[in-house]
């Protein structure tokens, strides 16, 4: 009963690694930046599945909770890469971003209006 | 007896959920290595992860049973649910932003209102398009000569 199960785990284990060497070339040749962005986002979602599955073959819980840290880390690690590619910097407010593009949309109002002062 | 079929049902609901979960994850994987475009590698990679991962995880809660190690997986499996989907529409928008554009084939999608044509026959289609390159190549060579 139960080596059936440990049988699946260890399965699922092997599989998990095969699928982060296959993202593992993608990360490697990928061409552009937000391939190689992409591929590490997934493969830290396998490397949390493979820990947790891990944890539950050898019989020790503490590999879940790193599970839990590596999940957490990895979101943030993904976003705090691209806003460092999008701004070249991390301590960046966001604020200005938002005031910068709301102020193209005013531009045509303007120039509606002259020329209805025009005509 | 009722115990041994419960822990029947749970080992077979376990094994089945996990099965389905790898077999998400490799076809994530084999998509995201065989696709033409990023964005489409981004929809292979994006949409398998989450429902994968949730599989997985989920294969792995019915194994641990009513424990604290359950818990755990459960708050594992709330955190990728929130934080996989938002970290590929992350990904996607700022690709965009930087300016990557989507590799366009030739076939266009029909716009909602039009309807959608057979073609009657493969041969007659063939010959139409093989017309109209031919009639247009020697406009072309002649717009050049000048």
């Amino acid at each position: 009963m139960t080596e059936f199960l440990y049988y699946i785990n260890v399965g699922t284990a092997f599989f998990l690694l095969i699928g982060m060497v296959l993202l593992l070339a993608r990360l490697l040749s990928g061409p552009t930046l937000y391939d190689r962005i992409l591929a590490v986002n997934s493969f830290g979602t396998k490397i949390v599945l493979f820990l947790a599955v891990f944890a539950l073959i050898i019989g020790r819980d503490d590999g879940v909770d790193i599970a839990i840290l590596y999940a957490l880390m990895n979101f943030i690690a993904t976003i705090a890469v691209l806003k460092f590619f999008r701004y070249s910097a991390l301590g960046v407010s966001l604020e200005d971003d938002f005031i910068e593009e709301e102020s193209p949309p005013v531009v045509p109002r303007t120039s509606r209006a002259n020329k209805g002062k025009q005509t | 007896m009722s115990g041994e079929f419960f822990h029947t049902t749970q080992m077979l609901i376990a094994s089945a959920l996990m099965i389905a979960g790898v077999f998400f994850v490799i076809a994530g994987a084999i998509g995201v290595i065989r696709l033409p475009d990023f964005y489409t590698r981004m929809h292979a990679a994006g949409v398998t992860d989450t429902l994968g991962a949730e599989l997985i995880i989920f294969g792995l809660i019915v194994q641990a049973g009513f424990s604290q190690t359950s818990l755990k997986l459960v708050l594992i499996a709330f955190f990728l649910f929130l934080t996989s989907p938002t970290a590929t529409h992350a990904v996607v928008g700022a690709a965009w932003q930087s300016g990557l554009k989507p590799k366009l084939g030739k076939y266009k999608a029909p716009a909602p209102g039009e309807a959608i044509v057979k073609p009657k026959s493969k041969t007659k289609t063939k010959a139409k398009t093989k017309a109209k390159t031919r009639r247009k190549s020697p406009v072309k060579k002649a717009r050049a000569k000048k």
